[in-house]
């Protein structure tokens, strides 16, 4: 079967800086794939070559949604990716602060609605219909992630780990069969990270996406992941499954032996 | 409480004031009569209020920052609370509605035309929120879009007898039209090159009107524009100015039903989501460039609306009417009034407008408040007067 | 995109340079008068952008009360001289005192300035700040009104037309000559404050990274009070020198200043020193040869023009790095 996204001798150069240095990364449809390597390996770049935030030096990056043909997303803008599918959510967390949470949601379902400044104005039934439907979706989601108890509250206040959450809730109101999450459990107390966990396969079992994630909690990871890829230095050093990876020399001379002090 | 320690250090910044201020505001140099004259007493002014100017600054200070510890979420304005309390809101709103409709009858024409300017504002401010309070656009030129509206109406009406109530619908599609076409080249710049430019853009049109006589007859204006037409009646003056006072508030009344729709859809979401964080906003799907010029094009169409009644209500106008200062006004009533809040800026409008027409005696210090405002507001309280608050949805399951 | 940009830019070179050389045959004298008229007034345009492009480079703001700052200097100036001047003081001694206020003072009011406006709203969003630096300088221009005159006042003649220059004043002035060479020296003092002083390197380092500045021990508050005092500074004697170039002065002239310095500094590359004197200069040339040559009326819908044109085809400058936005 065609990998779901695709990505073929990425490239990425700042000046004279190569970030990444000809990857390849393959996510099947349905997997849960983590994206692990020290700091500043070159992993957010990445996330940003992907989402079409950077525009890569060199290199491929193509999709093949379920059902749908194979299609390459170099040189689309940030908004279009989203469009095709994939979302994302960001390692310093980025909520529209002026907006309560469910707006947040409806902000993600943006997308997927039509209409317009006329229709605004005037709001005609289609329209009417569709901003209803729109609440109740983006509730729906809410419900789902376990955020329900906090639609009207405004997103600053959120406590820290429901931010985050939020994030995911947000990325998924946009009908996406790829998410990427950057860092999802970074700062979440034990707790928080075992739900995080939970929530994270619950979302491949049920709501039909694949997950392509960076993380640091190496507990996480292991435990989530069928697939791991590792990058070093811009470079992809390696890639397996948990157990794989564990016992890989090269892997763990990357990480000096001691990768389980990084969460 | 204030403590010594604030006594001592206002004491010392209001001895900088005094050194800081003396040449300007001791000296009064007239290099045209060769005369210098020395103001001595303005020491003691400047003293003192700078004294008491630094004991308020700490006194703002702490209050903010003792806001900042305390939970912050349960602060909404009053005029919010007794808009969505059911009991109040539609007593409160008669009554405004009352005021507004007997307000031309019970006082003097002098009144009603004053109130006519400051509702000028109300629309105006209500178009700028939404490029700098909902889309977070700091846009300086918004007077060429005014200026576009009055100008429209001059000129059509002296060259081809169009009447005021074809050249409104017409003024607003012209606004949106301009707005879209200085837009699209403008809009990728980041924040404080946008204000740059359409500061430039603003006075552009000033010079260019000021300057193209045959076109729009230069400095000394346009006169005797006619008033909005009454469809055959005749109107004493009184009737007429009465006739654009409720023309006004029909406008008026139409922005913010408009405005305020705008602002809860899926439009006015992107706005706001942009003005948080632009990357984010992109990475949700939404088109950068589309919001920031269906912004831009809604806020210039406001504009020119105003800009065709405040032709017909004054008759005449020049250039002067159009410099970078009004734009600043403008300014001043959304970030005054609150950004982003309807509610303020109306409030912001009639307040920072009406106020010096009634005080006379302070008018001439109206833009030096203004700015001081400015920066107070920014610094202590950068939500203004009256906060924005966001609508609540209640939820109900779509049966499908 | 790349090619297409050299064809365009080469293109527009080849016309200029057309005309220009048409130009220099038919009339040489009063070509040569323009380009010395647009020098002398992009020095002036260096001095106040050198303070622009320097503060932005550490907060990434634009100050809009430089102009302001600059008038202020310029009606101190006016200030001391007419003073000393009614109590008979000798010529030389106003014009240095008038100097030596101007830059005081000028100094003091960047620094109290950006204790008000700019200090509490560091870490505030960038729209709120440039609301407050636009607040600033329509309080300041309103205090100068208000404390002394709406009206335009003639400047003294400070800098006096020495004899000897007398055979080439038709050509430039003496004291356009001055702006140029004031304009020569502040700059080349300014780069070497930069570039060689402990203080010079703490402002590069700040306008990099302030919290790593700050955690190697840069007084990052100190580094931006020097950076308003300096720029303040240079925008003093800019206020001067032009108020005695033009003759008069008004509490209004900062504002236009400032944004066409701006503007300047924008098209030079903002940030970077050389680049706002350099995009002073053809800002400079632009103007001067543009109402010598077509429209008068319309100067500064021509450098309002050229900064659109500019910021659209290349938002970084003639000299500027482009900045790669961080997620």
């Amino acid at each position: 079967m065609e990998p779901i996204l695709n990505i073929k001798n990425l490239t990425m150069k700042f000046g004279g800086l190569t970030a990444l240095n000809s990857v390849d990364i393959a996510i099947k449809k349905g997997e849960i794939a983590a994206l692990i390597g020290p700091n500043g390996a070159g992993k957010t770049t990445l996330f940003n070559c992907i989402t079409g935030i950077y525009e890569p030096t060199e290199g491929d990056v193509q999709i093949t949604p379920p059902g749908k043909p194979t299609d390459s997303l170099n040189g689309l803008k940030p908004n279009i990716v989203t469009e095709r599918g994939l979302a994302r959510t960001f390692q310093n967390i980025r909520l529209f602060h002026g907006m309560t949470v469910l707006e947040n949601v409806m902000i993600g379902r943006h997308c997927r609605l039509k209409s317009g400044i006329l229709g605004a104005m005037f709001k005609p039934k289609s329209q009417k219909l569709e901003e209803q439907q729109a609440v109740a979706d983006s509730y729906e989601i809410l419900e789902k992630i376990g955020l329900e108890q906090f639609v009207n509250e405004m997103a600053i206040n959120l406590p820290y780990g429901a931010q985050r959450r939020l994030e995911i809730a947000r990325a998924l109101a946009t009908n996406p069969f790829l998410l990427l999450l950057d860092e999802p459990a970074a700062g979440m107390n034990p707790q928080e990270t075992k739900e995080l966990d939970d929530l994270i396969i619950w979302l491949r079992d049920n709501e039909n996406v694949s997950i392509l994630l960076i993380e640091h909690d190496m507990k996480l990871v292991m435990s989530l992941s069928d697939n791991i890829h590792v990058v070093d230095y811009g470079k992809k050093i390696a890639e397996g499954t948990a157990l794989e990876i564990k016992n890989n020399p090269i892997v763990i001379k990357a990480y000096l032996g001691d990768e389980s002090e990084d969460a | 409480m204030i403590t010594k320690n604030e006594i001592k250090q206002s004491f010392f910044l209001s001895m900088w004031a005094i050194i800081l201020t003396f040449p300007l505001m001791v000296i009064k140099v007239n290099t045209i009569k060769n005369i210098v004259i020395f103001r001595w007493w303005n020491i003691l002014y400047v003293a003192i209020g700078a004294f008491v100017a630094s004991l308020l600054w700490n006194y703002l200070l702490r209050r903010k920052e003792e806001g900042a510890k305390k939970d912050t979420k349960d602060s909404i304005p009053i005029v919010h609370r007794l808009l969505q309390n059911q009991k109040f809101r539609l007593p409160f709103l008669a009554t405004i509605g009352v005021i507004a409709l007997v307000y031309p009858f019970v006082t003097p024409m002098y009144h009603t035309s004053i109130m006519i300017s400051a509702l000028v504002y109300v629309i105006l401010g209500l178009g700028l929120n939404i490029v700098v309070g909902l889309a977070g656009l700091l846009d300086l030129g918004y007077v060429f879009f005014y200026a576009i509206g009055a100008y429209a109406y001059a000129l059509l009406n002296l060259h081809f007898g169009i009447s005021f109530w074809i050249v409104l619908p017409l003024s607003a599609l012209l606004g949106a039209l301009f707005g879209t076409l200085l837009g699209y080249p403008v809009l990728r710049l980041r924040g404080d090159y946008l204000a740059i430019v359409t500061l430039g853009f603003g006075e552009i049109i000033r010079i260019v009107l000021e300057n193209w006589v045959e076109f729009s007859n230069g400095p000394r204006g346009i006169r005797n524009i006619p008033g909005p037409d009454s469809f055959g009646i005749e109107l004493t003056q009184h009737q007429s100015v009465i006739y654009i006072y409720f023309i006004i508030i029909a406008v008026c009344l139409i922005t913010i039903f408009f405005v305020q729709r705008l602002e809860n859809s899926r439009i006015g979401r992107a706005w706001i989501a942009m003005r948080d964080d632009e990357i984010a906003c992109q990475a949700m799907g939404i088109d950068k460039t589309k919001t920031k010029l269906t912004a831009f094009a809604l806020g210039a169409t406001w504009a020119g609306l105003a800009g065709v009644i405040f032709a017909a209500k004054t008759s005449y106008i020049n250039p002067m009417s159009f410099t970078i200062w009004e734009s600043i006004t403008i300014l001043c009533v959304v970030v005054i009034g609150g950004m982003g809040s309807a509610v303020g800026v109306i409030a912001g409008a009639l307040v920072l407008i009406l106020l010096p027409e009634y005080l006379r005696a302070v008018a001439e210090y109206r833009m030096l408040v203004f700015g001081a405002l400015q920066v107070v507001v920014m610094v202590f309280k950068p939500e203004g007067l009256i906060e924005a608050v966001r609508k609540t949805y209640k939820y109900k399951k779509i049966k499908e | 995109m790349k090619w297409l940009n050299i064809i365009l830019g080469a293109a527009v070179a080849g016309i200029l340079a057309f005309f220009a050389v048409k130009e220099i045959i038919h009339d040489p004298v009063y070509f040569l008068e323009l380009f010395l008229g647009g020098l002398t007034r992009g020095s002036i345009y260096a001095l106040i952008a050198v303070g622009y492009t320097m503060v932005y480079g550490i907060i990434e703001l634009i100050n809009f009360a430089h102009g302001e700052i600059y008038m202020i200097g310029g009606y101190t100036a006016l200030i001391v001289a007419s003073v000393l001047g009614l109590w008979g003081y000798n010529e030389v001694v106003i014009v240095i005192l008038a100097f030596v206020f101007a830059i005081a003072y000028s100094c003091a009011y960047g620094f109290t300035v950006e204790k008000i406006a700019y200090k509490p709203l560091r870490n505030a969003p960038r729209l709120s700040a440039l609301i407050s630096a636009i607040g600033m300088s329509l309080f300041l221009q309103n205090y100068v009104m208000l404390a002394q005159t709406p009206e335009y006042l003639p400047f003294p003649e400070l800098i006096p037309q020495f004899e000897f220059w007398e055979p080439w004043a038709h050509i430039i002035t003496a004291p356009e000559m001055m702006i140029i060479l004031t304009t020569v020296i502040v700059t080349a003092l300014l780069g070497m404050l930069i570039k060689f002083t402990k203080m010079g390197k703490s402002m590069r380092a700040s306008s990099q990274d302030k919290i790593m500045s700050a955690l190697v021990g840069i007084n990052v508050n100190k580094v931006i009070s020097t950076t308003f005092v300096v720029g303040s500074a240079t925008a003093a004697i800019g206020g001067v020198l032009i108020a005695c170039h033009v003759g008069q002065i008004n509490f209004f002239v900062g504002f236009l200043a400032g944004i066409k310095a701006f503007v300047a500094a924008v098209l030079g590359g903002i940030g970077s020193i050389p680049g706002a004197v350099l995009g002073s200069l053809v800002l400079g040339w632009t103007e001067s040869f543009f109402t010598g040559y077509f429209w008068s009326e319309y100067e500064d819908v021509c450098a309002f023009t050229f900064l659109v044109v500019i910021l659209i085809f290349r938002p970084s400058g003639i000299l500027g790095r482009k900045e790669t936005k961080k997620v």
